[in-house]
């Protein structure tokens, strides 16, 4: 039997741009995981993009206007979801940085409060529905990779491992080097072109070596890195973000 | 000193220096700092300064290429990344140290006019003579003053990361006096007309083999030859190192040192090392200068427990380190009689006065951050044109030197922001903000210069990201690439995106996005 979720409160969902323009299909998903376990889904359309891509290349000004709309769109929400360990961590440790930069102390107080009700998606499955049997099925050989932010900014821990060791039919076989960087950094992958394809090449090697057939993380842009160099290998792994396979029912894909 | 900023130039030569030449990994840079006519006492380094080298990319494409770097590099950062979570994870209060050490290092740095006074005043109460550098310059002509004074013309060393920074060597070449490094990495790369590649194991970058073939070739011209018969065997090599060194101990008149910490409150000098060369030096000969970085100060000897639990761990991945020295000043009748401390600013006062960048003073040179750096182990060390490389080269080095040059405008670029260098720091410098904040400092200097393709781009981006509605007008846009286009996978791209696909395929967006679907769905 699935878990029974503690609470099913109203969620506003952060798609995230890299997903709701390239991975629509992980929000998709997304929605209908948390639909299915009884939250009420809804979707501010005010909002755009963490702005890390902004941030992280030290373009501070230019990324102001993610903070903006993330405070315009989320604002008043209890619990605002997004699928991307990156993306809520940008949100989380550096909106607050960004804002007190620009000097705005009104912007300031409004990302602080806007900020503490963000989660990742598996951080509110696992601690505020308190829930790890989603009632998912998905009959495949999977292999893991932990993404950096996934991993040491937002510290996910062994959520992601607790919900995959609750669905059904799922093989979890383990990666070497897991928790190594994929190489895509952001800018980096354009700015330190060899390194960044030395890692991401490393990376998908490693996969592919596994044997697995669906290389599961939970940050898209990293799986857009790793997955591009698997299809240029021809290689029939396939790419997939956590929120899919949570979301699989009996039917399946 | 020739101006070789000319980065193909820098790539294409491979650096073959002075006497015996042939340095591996060096990036042949400029000229050497002493006059070809000068007759060397010492290897010559490779050619050229630190700073001249090409930005860090240009470095490191040139570098990931050498199988054998790699292969050494993996094999020894995989080695001591694992000793080190060991050793780490065996203290029940290890997150507790840490944060006790940032503690220390962060005190240190609010007070740190008063913790200098107070160490200078137990030193000279202790007997011994306190001199003040403001930059590299001052305290190389402090230093060569010193030793030409005791009227010798060598001194030995023990390994020492300030030294490296002032260039101390190459000056005390210049004014005909011979420096022999002792600790055995330290003598590899002096000895192979090389750079350090790593702040703890200097010689990372090289493998047995090539080690025997530098003593084979290298000792001789030196003082003491290898043995003819020498093979690679770790035991040999470090026998043919302590007999070849064993002269120049008991002959040097002057020792000069680092110190790994100053403890303000009693005057007293701390070197951890592994090798007892260091020892040597501290005690056998009569005089002992030793140059001091102002930011490796502790306020107090309790300050020790703390950081002596730290460093090993974190450095070697030992529990404790096999020498730990301590001198407070003169000891009459004991050691040396004569003991000078060079306290060194070159530009730590100005990182001090970075609050976003100050952090990076806390650093107790461990090593543990290019450990684990994947960014680092792929590369080493001499790609980061700087005396400190990996992660914590990448924030000191631009910070010390000024943003000023190439290399030092790409080191904070020079990192996917993974993050795995701040989670084993001892002291938890938090590199990746750090990073990020010299980025911005550098976008910012940039703006006021020019425009550029990548702020273009940037301020578009960030124009389109601003209101969520615009964004979904143009996300849409990404749709209809897809439809003429046609396809799911790009396998080339124009302009700097060429870097993406040169090594991997781009995944087209669909048809339609999350905001059109919720919309039907939703809507
Ligand atoms: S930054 Fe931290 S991990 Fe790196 S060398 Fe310094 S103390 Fe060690």
């Amino acid at each position: 039997m699935p878990d029974k979720p503690k609470i099913t409160p109203k969620v506003a969902i952060f798609a995230t741009c890299i997903n709701d323009v390239m991975f629509p299909e992980t929000v998709i998903a997304t929605v209908q995981l948390l639909e299915r376990l009884g939250c009420t889904v809804e979707f501010p359309v005010e909002q755009s993009c963490c702005g890390q891509m902004f941030t992280n290349t030290g373009y501070f000004r230019e990324g102001l206007g993610c903070v903006r709309s993330y405070v315009e769109a989320f604002s008043g929400y209890e619990y605002i979801v997004g699928p991307s360990g990156s993306c809520v961590t940008a949100v989380r440790d550096q909106h607050p940085m960004l804002a007190a930069q620009s000097g705005d102390a009104g912007l300031a107080a409004a990302v602080d409060d806007v900020v503490r009700h963000s989660y990742e998606l598996t951080e509110f499955l696992c601690d505020v529905l308190e829930v790890e049997d989603v009632g998912a099925v998905f009959a495949h050989k999977v292999t893991y990779h932990l993404t950096c932010h996934s991993l040491r900014f937002a510290r996910l821990g062994e959520r992601p491992l607790r919900l995959m060791s609750k669905v059904r039919g799922l093989e979890l076989i383990e990666l070497e080097g897991f928790d190594q960087c994929c190489g895509f950094g952001g800018t980096f992958c354009v700015k330190n072109p060899d390194v960044s394809a030395d890692m991401a090449s490393c990376k998908a090697g490693y996969a592919v070596d596994t044997g697995a057939e669906y290389l599961v993380s939970l940050d898209n842009a990293c799986l857009l890195n790793i997955g591009g160099v698997l299809h240029r290998a021809g290689s029939s792994l396939k790419p997939i973000h956590l929120a899919e396979i949570l979301a699989c029912g009996e039917g399946g894909l | 000193m020739s101006d070789n900023r000319d980065k193909e130039q820098g790539l294409g030569n491979e650096s073959s220096a002075g006497a015996g030449g042939g340095a591996g990994a060096g990036l042949g840079v400029g000229t050497g700092t002493v006059a070809s006519t000068h007759q060397r006492r010492t290897p010559a380094p490779p050619a050229g300064r630190l700073i001249d080298s090409p930005p860090f990319p240009a470095a490191a494409a040139r570098l990931i290429g050498n199988q054998t770097l790699r292969a050494n590099m993996r094999h020894a950062t995989h080695t001591i990344r694992a000793k080190r979570a060991k050793v780490a994870a065996e203290l029940p209060n290890w997150e507790q140290l840490r944060q006790a050490g940032a503690q220390i290092k962060d005190r240190l740095g609010r007070h740190l006019d008063y913790y200098l006074e107070q160490l200078e005043a137990n030193l000279i109460a202790n007997g011994a003579q306190v001199h003040w550098a403001a930059d590299a310059d001052e305290a190389n002509r402090i230093i060569i003053e010193l030793v030409k004074a005791q009227d010798v013309d060598e001194v030995v060393k023990i390994k020492s990361m300030v030294t490296q920074e002032i260039e101390m060597n190459e000056a005390l070449e210049a004014a005909g006096i011979a420096a022999w490094e002792t600790d055995l990495a330290e003598l590899i790369v002096q000895l192979g007309h090389d750079r350090p590649s790593n702040i703890l194991v200097p010689a990372i970058h090289r493998n047995r083999d090539e080690v025997r073939e530098i003593f084979l070739r290298e000792m001789k011209l030196y003082g003491k030859p290898a043995p003819e018969d020498l093979d690679n065997e770790p035991a040999h090599l470090a026998a043919a190192a302590r007999a070849h060194l064993r002269e120049k101990f008991l002959r040097a008149k002057v020792a000069i040192s680092g110190a790994n910490f100053c403890v303000a409150d009693t005057g007293t000098l701390v070197i951890v090392e592994s090798e007892g060369n260091g020892r040597m030096c501290l005690t056998l000969p009569d005089v002992l200068i030793s140059v001091t970085g102002i930011e490796k100060l502790v306020p107090t000897v309790e300050d020790l427990e703390v950081m002596l639990q730290l460093l090993p761990r974190s450095s070697t991945g030992e529990r404790m380190n096999p020498y730990t020295s301590m001198w407070t000043g003169v000891t009459p009748g004991d050691g040396p009689q004569e003991v000078h401390v060079v306290l060194l600013d070159n530009g730590r006062s100005r990182v001090l006065a970075d609050p976003e960048g100050r952090a990076a003073l806390r650093c107790i040179r461990c090593a543990a951050c290019m450990h684990s750096c994947p960014v680092y182990e792929r590369v080493g060390g001499h790609a980061y044109g700087s005396v400190y490389p990996g992660p914590i080269g990448a924030i000191l080095s631009p910070q010390l030197r000024g943003i000023n040059d190439a290399v030092d405008k790409s080191l904070p670029f020079a990192s996917t922001l993974c993050g795995a260098c701040a989670e084993v720091c001892p002291v938890k410098i938090p590199i990746p903000d750090i990073l990020v904040h010299l980025r911005h400092r550098i976008v910012e200097e940039v703006k006021r210069k020019h425009l550029g393709l990548e702020r273009f781009l940037m301020g578009v981006a960030g124009w389109a990201m601003a209101r969520g509605r615009r964004f979904g007008r143009l996300g849409k846009l990404a749709g209809v690439a897809r439809r003429l286009t046609g396809r799911e996978y790009l396998r080339r791209l124009p302009g700097p995106a060429h870097n993406w696909t040169r090594a991997r395929d781009l995944r087209m967006p669909p048809k339609q996005s999350f905001r059109s679907w919720w919309k039907k769905e939703h809507g």
